[in-house]
C-alpha cells in the first residue's frame, strides 16, 4: 500500500515529523518499507506567465520572453523550449534559484541577450510529465505562488507492508483512524451527503441464493460526459499511490478505492441486457477481462450478470465488453461487499488479481457500501456532471460479529505486564472497539471494518499493540529447572559431523531437488519423488541418494582447479513407496577425489582409494565393526563396491564411481565414496567392560595362500568358527602377492595373540588352537605358506 | 720424585695426548693391561718386606686410581663430543611442514545452527527434528493457516505429487512434537525449508529454526527476554539493541518481527515470533487456558549471513571449497 503523507494529513494531522510518523506507523504494525520523496530537493521556483514572447535576433532556436512572476515587473528570460508562447504559465526559476543536482540559477547573458531567470521543464524539476518543453500549468495557476506549493511537492510517499489481518488499513480512511488512535489528533470527520436523484433511472439487482454476496449497492448515472479530463489533484493523489489515470470514471472508482478501501466497478449501462444479477458462473460460460484475458468461467467464481451474460468476475475483475469507457454516456456504478472466503485464493487459481481482489479477500468494510457510492456519485456529477438515479441496496448475510470477552487477567497472563482496567478501556476507546466493562474485564463486539478480531488473543494482540511492545518488560524467566538427556550410547549429530571433518572432509550443502538423471544415474530410480512446480526441470525430482549433489560439487570444484576434493553431507533423502507415502532417511556420504594427502614433501603422491574410504567408513561406525559384502550398485565399479551391514542389515554402500560417469560426468579419475544411514553412525552403544587378564599373552603367525577368489573374509570366519575362547585376536596383517607365491594366488599374514583370562596358557593348548585354526583355512583353500 | 710418581706423571699425560678413544684405550692398556706399567710395578711388590710392601702398595693403588679416574673423564669427554657431533647430524629443519593431513570443517550455516542450538541448550531447549515433506496438515492446517488464506501467499509452495508440500518453514516440527508431547515444552528445531523463490536473497531451498515454549504461565514477557538473551549472546554483543514489532503470522497472536539495531544503526529484521495461537494448541490437543507459550522463527542462513559479513546467501548452496574453507 503506497500513499501520500500529504493525504493522510488532511485528514489526520498529529504533530510527528515525517520520520516520526513513519516509526510510529512501523511500531504499530504496519511496517513502513520506504518512504521516498515526491520530488527532489529544489527551491526558488515560481509560477510564471509568459506575456511577451519574440524571436532571439542572434539564435534561431531560442526565445526572448517577458514573464510576469507576480512581482509586478516582468522578467526577460532567453528560452529555448519549443513549446514556449505567449499566454503559457510555467514554473519559472529566478536568480537565486536551486535546481535538483545543485543547479543554481543567476542573471546571465545568452547570446548576448540579458537573461534573468530559467523556463523549468518537468524533467529539470526532478517531476518528469510527458510534455516535450516546458511544464505546462493550467490556466488557474496563480502567478507568482512557489511551485512546490502549488503542486504540493513538499510531500512523501510511504511504502507500507500490510499483513493479511489489517484489511482495514488498505485505505487513506483505515490508516487515518488508525494514527488517530495511536496517537490521539482529531480525524477529520467524512461526512458524505446523499446525492438527490434526478431521475428515476435504476436497474433491478437480484443475489441469487447463496451466493456469498452480503451487500449490493447500485447506481445508475445518466448523461455524463466520460471523456472529461481527471482533474490534477485527482490524478496526483492517484499517482502517489502508485496508480496511472486512466479516464475520469475509471479514476473516480480507483480513487474511491484508495480513499474509502471500497472496490468499486463502473459499467456502461448500454452493454447491459436486463437487471443485475449476482451469482455463482455457470459451467462453460466464458469472460474476456480488463486485462484482455478470456476465462473459462468456474463454479466456484461468482459474477456479475445481466439477462444474457456474465459481466464481471465478482469482486477480481470486470469485464472488459461492459466496462465504462470514455464513449460511454450512461453507467452504472456499483459498490458492493463480498465474503472474504468467496474471493481468497480465487486470484491466485486465475494467474491474476487486482487491487479489488487483493482488499476483498481480506476483508472490505461491510458499512461502507454506501458512503462510498454517494461520495462516487458526487465525484461524478463534479467532474462529469449526469443525471444520478436512486440508490439501489440489496442485502443478503452479512458477517456477524460475535461479541468477544477479553479477562483483565489473561492480559497480564499473557503479556506479563499487568494493566489497569482504565488503561486498557482507554486503548478501546482510541481504537474505536466499542465494549462493555464487567467484573473480569471486557466485552468487546469488533467493528465492521475488522476482520481480525474474534478471540480474546485478537483483543490481548490489540491492547498490547497500542499500549507499545517497548513497554513491557523484558525480564529472565522464571522456571522449573531441567537438564537435557544425554544419552551416553549415542554419538550426537555434531560429533559425527566433526569425526569427518576431522578426516579432512568439508561440509556441503546442496540442493534437495535434483536432476532427474541423476537419480536415474546414481541411484537406478526410476520413480523418484516429482515436484509439481520445480523452479527449473534440472531440480524437478527429490533426491533418494546424495551422490549426485557430491559428484556435481566435485565437478564445479575442478572447474575451480581445485585438483583435490574431499566433501560431505548430512540431509534427509526420499523414496517413494509402494502405497504412494514417502521414507524421508537421513544419510551421510562423503566423497574423496584426488591424492590421499594434499601434495608434501614429506609423503608420496598416491592416489585416494576403496580402502582410505573405507576406513573412513569404519571410523565413522566405530567402535561398532560392519561386515562389508562386495555389491551391485548403479553408481559403482561393479568389482569395488561394497555394501555395509550392521547386525546383518544393510545400513550403507561405498565405491569407487562406475567408470561411465566418470567419464559422462567429465571427471578426470574415478572418485570414492560412500553412503550410510546417519542412525548407524549415531548408534554407538555403551561401553561393555571385559576383564584385563593378568597372564601372558602369546603370539602367533600365519602366513595363508590362497587364490584370488577366497576372500580375507572367508578365511578370517573360518578361523574364528574353530578357535578357542582364548583366542582373544585375529587380524589380517600383510597381504603379499609375487615372487614365492604363485600367479592367481595371494599371501594373507594373520596375527593370532591367545591369552586366558584365569592362567598362563601351556604349550600345547596354543598349538593346538593354532593347528585347529590352520585346519579350517585348509579346508577354506588356503595352503601354509612355506 | 719416586718412581711410581714419574710413571703416573707419563701415563696422565699419555691419556691427555690420546687423540681418540681408540688410543685412549692403548693408553690405558700400556699402563693397566697385564704387562702395564702400574701393573708391573704392582707385580714387584712380592719383593719388598712387608712394612715396605704395605707403603708402596698404598701408593701404586692411589696412582691407579688417579690414572683411571683420568681416563674415564678423558673417555666421557670423547664419547660427549660423539654424540654431540651425531646429534648435530641428525638435525632436522623444524621449520618443514608437518606430515599428513589437516582437518577440513563444517558448512557455515551448520558451525551457525551448531552455536545457536548450543546457547539454546543452555537454557533447556531440546532439539527436535521432522520430515521436510510435509502434509497440509502439518504444514497449513494445523498452524491456522486454512485453504485459500492470504497468509499462503506469503510463503509460495513447493507441492509433490499427491498433494503434500515441500514444508515452507519448520513450524510443523512444533505441531509434530506437540502431537506427541503434552507440556512443559522447551524446543528448537532446525531444518532445511523450501519455498518458490531464488535471487540474491532468496534460495529455493534455506535454513530456518524454530523455538517452541509451551508451559503454564509463558507470557510475551519470556519471549522477549529470551530472544533478547539468545540474540546478544550469539552476536557477543551485550549492549545490542534488540527491538519487537507488531506483525502477523497465522500460528500467534500477539505475534512480533524481531528486529536488530546493526552497528551502522539500521534495524535489520531477523525473525518472526509470537505467543502461540490458542487454535493451534487447540489443534494438537493442549488446553490454552491451561497453558501458554511463545514460539519464534529465524533464517539460519541469514544469521550466518550477518555472522560472518557474506552478502550473497547463494554462495552457501554453490559449495565452492575456496569459500567453505574460510570457516575452518
Amino acid at each position: 500500500m503506497q500513499f501520500s503523507e500529504q493525504w493522510l494529513r488532511s485528514r489526520v494531522n498529529p504533530s510527528l515529523s515525517t520520520d516520526e510518523l513513519s516509526y510510529l506507523l512501523t511500531m504499530a504494525g504496519l511496517e513502513v518499507e520506504e518512504v521516498n520523496a515526491a520530488a527532489p530537493a529544489f527551491s526558488g521556483v515560481v509560477i510564471g506567465e509568459v506575456k511577451e514572447c519574440e524571436k532571439h535576433e542572434n539564435a534561431d532556436r531560442l526565445r526572448v520572453t517577458k514573464v510576469d512572476v507576480g512581482t509586478g515587473e516582468l522578467v526577460q528570460i532567453v528560452c529555448g523550449a519549443p513549446n514556449v508562447a505567449v499566454g503559457v504559465k510555467v514554473p519559472c526559476a529566478l536568480p537565486g534559484a536551486i535546481l535538483p543536482g545543485d543547479f543554481k540559477i543567476k542573471p546571465t547573458k545568452m547570446r548576448g541577450v540579458e537573461s534573468g531567470g530559467m523556463l523549468c521543464s518537468g524533467k529539470e524539476l526532478g517531476v518528469p510529465d510527458e510534455v516535450d518543453g516546458l511544464m505546462l500549468l493550467p490556466a488557474d495557476a496563480p502567478v507568482g505562488q512557489n511551485i512546490r506549493d502549488y503542486l504540493g511537492l513538499d510531500d512523501s510517499l510511504f511504502t507500507l507492508k500490510i499483513t493479511p489481518n489489517r484489511a482495514d488499513c488498505l485505505s487513506i480512511r483505515g490508516i487515518a483512524r488508525e494514527v488517530a488512535a495511536l496517537t490521539g489528533s482529531p480525524l477529520a470527520a467524512w461526512d458524505i451527503a446523499a446525492v438527490a436523484p434526478q431521475t428515476d433511472s435504476k436497474l433491478a439487482v437480484g443475489i441469487a441464493d447463496g451466493a456469498p454476496c452480503g451487500r449490493y449497492v447500485g447506481r445508475v448515472v445518466k448523461n455524463v460526459n466520460a471523456a472529461a479530463p481527471t482533474p490534477d489533484w485527482m490524478k496526483r493523489r492517484l499517482e502517489r499511490s502508485g496508480l496511472r489515470s486512466i479516464s475520469a470514471i475509471v479514476d473516480i472508482t480507483n480513487y474511491i478505492l484508495l480513499e474509502q478501501g471500497q472496490p468499486m466497478h463502473a459499467f456502461d449501462l448500454d452493454k447491459i441486457d436486463g437487471g443485475i444479477t449476482v451469482r455463482m458462473a455457470a459451467a462453460g460460460e466464458k469472460l474476456v477481462c480488463l486485462n484482455e484475458k478470456e476465462i473459462e468461467l468456474t463454479p466456484d467464481l461468482m459474477v456479475i450478470a445481466d439477462a444474457a451474460k456474465p459481466l464481471a468476475i465478482a469482486g477480481i475483475m470486470g469485464g472488459l465488453d461492459s466496462g465504462v469507457t470514455t464513449a460511454s454516456h450512461d453507467i452504472f456504478l456499483e459498490s458492493a461487499f463480498f465474503q472474504p472466503e468467496a474471493i481468497a485464493g480465487k486470484a491466485r487459481a486465475l494467474g491474476f488479481g487486482s487491487d479489488s481482489s487483493y482488499r476483498y479477500e481480506r476483508g472490505v468494510d461491510f458499512a461502507l457500501q454506501t458512503e462510498a457510492i454517494e461520495r462516487a456519485t458526487a465525484l461524478v456529477l463534479e467532474i462529469c456532471g449526469g443525471e444520478p438515479g436512486p440508490l439501489t441496496e440489496t442485502v443478503s448475510a452479512l458477517p456477524a460479529r460475535a461479541s468477544v470477552a477479553v479477562r483483565t487477567s489473561r492480559v497480564a497472563r499473557v503479556l506479563g505486564v499487568t494493566l489497569a482496567a482504565d488503561e486498557i478501556a482507554a486503548i478501546f476507546t482510541r481504537l474505536g472497539l466499542p465494549f462493555e466493562q464487567n467484573v473480569d474485564g471486557f466485552v468487546v463486539s469488533a467493528p465492521s471494518f475488522r476482520f481480525d478480531i474474534a478471540i480474546e488473543e485478537d483483543l490481548i494482540e490489540e491492547i498490547a499493540r497500542v499500549y507499545g511492545y517497548d513497554n513491557i518488560p523484558a525480564n529472565a524467566p522464571v522456571a522449573a529447572q531441567t537438564m537435557l538427556p544425554q544419552p551416553e550410547g549415542l554419538r550426537v549429530r555434531s560429533e559425527v559431523r566433526r569425526l569427518l571433518a576431522g578426516r579432512d572432509f568439508q561440509e556441503i550443502v546442496s540442493y534437495a531437488f535434483v536432476d532427474e538423471k541423476w537419480e536415474r544415474d546414481f541411484a537406478g530410480n526410476a520413480n523418484p519423488v516429482r515436484l509439481i512446480n520445480p523452479i527449473a526441470s534440472q531440480m524437478s525430482v527429490m533426491r533418494s541418494s546424495l551422490i549426485g549433489g557430491l559428484v556435481d560439487t566435485l565437478a564445479a570444484n575442478l572447474n575451480r582447479k581445485h585438483s583435490r576434493v574431499r566433501v560431505f553431507e548430512i540431509a534427509r533423502v526420499f523414496h517413494k513407496q509402494a502405497d504412494g507415502s514417502v521414507q524421508q532417511p537421513e544419510v551421510i556420504a562423503g566423497l574423496a577425489h584426488g591424492s590421499r594427502v594434499d601434495e608434501q614433501w614429506g609423503s608420496k603422491a598416491e592416489r585416494v582409494d576403496f580402502y582410505d574410504i573405507k576406513a573412513d567408513v569404519e571410523a565413522l561406525l566405530y567402535p561398532r565393526v560392519a561386515e562389508y559384502r562386495k555389491a551391485a550398485h548403479p553408481a559403482f565399479h561393479p568389482g569395488r563396491c561394497a555394501e555395509v551391514l550392521l547386525d546383518g542389515a544393510v545400513v550403507g554402500v561405498l565405491g569407487e564411481l562406475h567408470p561411465q560417469w566418470v567419464q559422462a560426468y567429465g571427471l578426470s579419475n574415478a572418485p570414492v565414496l560412500f553412503e550410510l544411514a546417519v542412525e548407524a553412525a549415531e548408534q554407538v552403544g555403551r561401553v561393555k567392560l571385559a576383564p584385563v587378564s593378568k597372564f601372558q599373552p602369546v603370539r602367533r603367525d600365519l602366513a595363508l595362500v590362497v587364490g584370488e577368489e577366497v576372500s580375507a573374509a572367508t578365511l578370517q570366519q573360518a578361523m574364528l568358527v574353530v578357535a578357542p575362547e582364548f583366542v582373544r585376536e585375529l587380524a589380517l596383517f600383510d597381504l603379499y602377492r609375487g615372487k614365492g607365491v604363485d600367479e592367481g594366488k595371494k599371501s594373507l599374514a594373520f596375527r593370532i595373540v591367545l591369552q586366558a583370562a584365569d592362567r598362563t596358557l601351556v604349550d600345547d593348548e596354543v598349538e593346538q588352537a593354532v593347528a585347529a585354526m590352520l585346519a579350517a583355512a585348509e579346508a577354506a583353500g588356503a595352503v601354509l605358506r612355506a | 720424585m719416586s718412581n711410581v710418581d714419574v710413571i703416573l706423571k707419563e701415563g696422565l699425560a699419555a691419556l691427555d695426548a690420546a687423540a681418540d678413544l681408540v688410543e685412549l684405550e692403548q693408553v690405558k692398556a700400556r699402563y693397566l693391561g697385564k704387562s702395564g706399567a702400574l701393573t708391573e710395578l704392582l707385580k714387584q711388590l712380592g719383593k719388598l718386606s712387608p712394612d715396605e710392601r704395605k707403603s708402596a702398595g698404598a701408593t701404586i693403588n692411589a696412582a691407579k686410581q688417579a690414572f683411571e679416574t683420568r681416563h674415564n673423564e678423558v673417555r666421557d669427554g670423547f664419547n660427549a663430543a660423539k654424540l654431540a657431533a651425531q646429534l648435530a647430524a641428525e638435525s632436522l629443519d623444524v621449520t618443514l611442514p608437518g606430515r599428513g593431513s589437516l582437518p577440513a570443517g563444517l558448512h557455515p550455516v551448520t558451525l551457525t545452527l551448531e552455536r545457536i542450538t548450543g546457547l539454546f541448550a543452555t537454557m533447556g531447549f531440546e532439539v527436535a527434528d521432522g520430515p521436510e515433506i510435509e502434509s497440509d496438515f502439518h504444514n497449513f492446517q494445523a498452524l491456522n493457516i486454512p485453504e485459500n488464506h492470504p497468509a499462503r501467499a506469503m510463503q509460495d509452495t513447493f507441492y509433490v505429487e499427491g498433494g503434500d508440500v515441500l514444508r515452507t518453514h519448520t513450524s510443523p516440527i512444533q505441531v509434530r512434537y506437540m502431537l506427541d508431547n503434552q507440556p512443559p515444552i522447551k524446543i528448537v528445531a532446525p531444518g532445511r525449508v523450501y519455498r518458490v523463490d531464488s535471487d540474491a536473497t532468496h534460495s529455493p531451498m534455506f535454513h530456518q529454526m524454530e523455538g517452541l515454549w509451551i508451559d503454564q504461565n509463558v507470557s510475551f514477557a519470556d519471549l522477549k527476554a529470551t530472544i533478547t538473551e539468545f540474540l546478544r549472546r550469539f552476536f557477543e554483543r551485550d549492549d545490542m539493541q534488540v527491538r519487537f514489532r507488531p506483525s502477523f503470522f497465522p500460528f500467534t497472536e500477539t505475534s512480533a518481527e524481531i528486529d536488530v539495531l546493526d552497528e551502522q544503526g539500521r534495524w535489520l529484521e531477523v525473525g518472526g515470533s509470537g505467543m502461540v495461537h490458542p487454535n493451534v494448541l487447540r489443534n494438537v490437543g493442549i488446553d490454552p487456558e491451561k497453558y501458554t507459550g511463545f514460539a519464534f522463527g529465524i533464517g539460519l542462513d541469514r544469521f550466518a549471513m550477518l555472522r560472518y559479513g557474506v552478502n550473497d546467501l547463494r554462495l552457501f548452496f554453490e559449495n565452492d571449497l575456496t569459500f567453505l574453507k574460510q570457516f575452518n
